[in-house]
């Protein structure tokens, strides 16, 4: 009763702090709202802007066809928030129930939650990564600054790293008629995310539309003229390519620097959370009032052999602040775990491609519809002969029944039936990750229910042999 | 305006680009890109666009009742 009374007063005037006003920061916001809560609500965000939108940044924004500032993220209810934008977090006391500020200031809280993302890993030479017409691209100034530079016509643009954010800005890049090389340490685009047997497919989109990819190599230096301009690149084979621009994408690291000794699990991996987002201390016990979604979030996953997922997905943002959002406000039975199969997208050489799962965690790969000659097709990934993931190019309606295949834990290879008999891949063949993982013979784990409200997890012990 | 698309939702339909095709383009086959602020001007064809597409993958911000009913006279910017 007394707990119930708290929870009420929590819900009807408590303080809840969000650190980090981006789409995970502001749809948390909105829930909260939508749940009830009357209290107080404060949104730190370090940037100047209400939250926007980042996907459409390295597409149609970086094509020149949307403004960079035409990206602001509706609401989807008004949220009454006292918003401190352009101030960071710089600290965290625990105890005190406190967030510092930069400007000297603090806000304390009954609630909180982190949301900070991550940005851009930077060129390692800092001299190097100084150079003018070397760019990043994450937040909404970067995007301005290189639109602007890609509209001046650069003799050639370097981009370094193919994962999804170098692939799409290599698409940009010769949609708008700019020679482009693209360098990877890796043996194809994507291989990282997706393994080399589509990342095969990926290379022959940068082929087919004119990139000069190479892969098996590291840009080992950037140099510049003698007034601080980008002029060359230098490669780990002793090659060099001329270029006035280079972008560096080689991923992303965490936000956390400014928890660094507030106690929280955190570190440049993430902030390590529950299944009901709420943040872990370094002691590895559940941080009560303090919640983590986004891709700053690392949390476990029931369908995943409960391995903790970093996922830098626009979905897992906007899923796991509202799961986080719930918990925040709730009685501890009602609480919710982020149960949400992982989705993402990207657009490139005028491709739509779909992932639902965890491609990286396969050993295996089949080609179940259409054929990877015609850039048309799907490809169901097996991890211990389940089905752990699918990617989809250009067939984003197969998704969703393999969506229901993973939270069912179906048997891969998948059944002869929803196999298309045309396709090369009758037989799964290595899915090509470079880190193959370790056999384990864990717990049989399927979701059922569609909607957050009635998911529920069934767990299935694996057999005797396993504990003995 | 604002306007977002869950592009895990959208499945390439086209219809919105179909009622409003200077907001939404496909790029390809079935990529979807668009304008995230369009003018006010387009409201009603984007409104149209949000309720054609069969997925609901489209939300316009001010489209749903929780807005307009708690949104009225309350600042909700920074
Ligand atoms: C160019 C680009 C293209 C993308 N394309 C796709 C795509 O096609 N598909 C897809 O699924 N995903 C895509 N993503 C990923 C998607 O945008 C992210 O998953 C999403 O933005 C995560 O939201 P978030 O709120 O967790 O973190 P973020 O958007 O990173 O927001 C975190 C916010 O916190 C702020 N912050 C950090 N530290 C502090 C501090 N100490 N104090 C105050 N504020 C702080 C940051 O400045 C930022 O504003 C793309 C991302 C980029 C950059
Ligand atoms: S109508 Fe919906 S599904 Fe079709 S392209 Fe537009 S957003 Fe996508």
């Amino acid at each position: 009763m007394a707990l119930d009374g708290s929870l009420e007063r929590l819900r009807r005037e408590g303080r809840i702090v969000v650190v980090g006003a981006s789409l995970a920061g502001l749809r948390a916001a909105e829930t909260l709202r939508e749940e009830g809560f009357t209290g107080t609500l404060t949104m730190i965000g370090d940037e100047p802007y209400e939250p926007y939108d980042r996907p459409p940044l390295s597409k149609q924004v970086l094509l020149g066809r949307v403004p960079a500032d035409h990206t602001a993220l509706p609401r989807r209810r008004a949220i009454e928030a006292q918003w401190r934008l352009g101030a960071a977090a710089t600290g965290l006391d625990l105890s005190a129930k406190r967030v510092a500020l930069a400007d000297g200031t603090s806000v304390e809280y009954d609630r909180l939650l982190i949301a900070t993302g991550v940005r851009s890993r930077p060129w390692p030479n800092e001299l190097e990564a100084g150079l003018d017409g070397v760019f990043v691209l994450r937040t909404r100034d970067d995007a301005t600054r290189l639109r602007h530079r890609l509209k001046a016509g650069p003799s050639r643009v370097l981009v370094i790293g193919a994962g999804f954010t170098g692939s799409e800005i290599a698409s940009v890049c010769r949609e708008r008629d700019l020679p482009v090389t693209v360098a990877e340490r890796g043996p194809t685009p994507l291989s990282g995310a997706l393994g080399s047997v589509i990342g095969d497919v990926a290379a022959q989109l940068h082929h087919q539309h004119g990139v000069d990819l190479r892969c098996g190599v590291m840009v080992t230096g950037l140099e510049g003229d003698g007034v601080g301009r980008l002029r060359r690149a230098h490669f780990s084979d002793g090659g060099t390519v001329d270029a006035e621009v280079a972008v560096v994408a080689l991923g992303a690291t965490r936000n956390t620097e400014w928890l660094a000794g507030s106690g929280l699990a955190a570190g440049p991996r993430g902030i390590a959370c529950d299944a009901g987002c709420r943040a872990f201390d370094v002691r590895g016990i559940v941080a009560d009032d303090v919640f983590v979604a986004g891709d700053v979030a690392r949390s476990p996953h029931p369908l995943f052999g409960y391995r903790f997922l970093s996922l830098e997905h626009w979905g897992n943002a906007v899923a796991q602040a509202e799961v986080a959002a719930h918990n925040m406000i709730c009685r501890g039975e009602e609480r919710r775990p982020h149960l949400w199969t992982p989705y993402f997208w990207s657009a490139q050489f005028g491709v739509n491609i779909k992932s639902v799962g965890v491609p990286n965690m396969a050993d295996q790969i089949i080609v179940s519809q259409g054929s990877l000659g015609e850039h048309r097709f799907t490809a169901a990934y097996g991890y211990q002969g389940r089905v752990i993931a699918a990617v989809t190019f250009d067939q984003a309606k197969w998704l969703e029944f393999y969506q229901r295949q993973i939270e069912q834990a179906a048997p891969f290879p998948p059944p002869f039936a929803t196999v298309d008999r045309r396709t090369e891949g009758m037989r799964p063949v290595p899915a090509g990750f470079p880190d193959p993982s370790v056999p384990t013979h864990g717990p049989q784990v399927t979701v059922s229910g569609y909607s957050p409200t009635d998911q529920r997890v069934t767990f299935t012990p694996a057999g005797h042999g396993h504990h003995a | 305006m604002r306007v977002v698309v869950d592009l895990n939702r959208c499945q390439g339909y086209a219809q919105c680009a179909f009622l409003a095709p200077d907001v939404f383009a496909m790029h390809g086959e079935e990529a979807l890109l668009y304008d995230g602020e369009p003018d006010g001007t387009r409201r009603l064809d984007v409104l149209r666009a949000e309720a054609a597409c069969p997925v609901k993958a489209i939300t316009v911000e001010g489209a749903g009742a929780a807005w307009t009913a708690a949104g009225a006279g309350v600042s909700n910017g920074p």
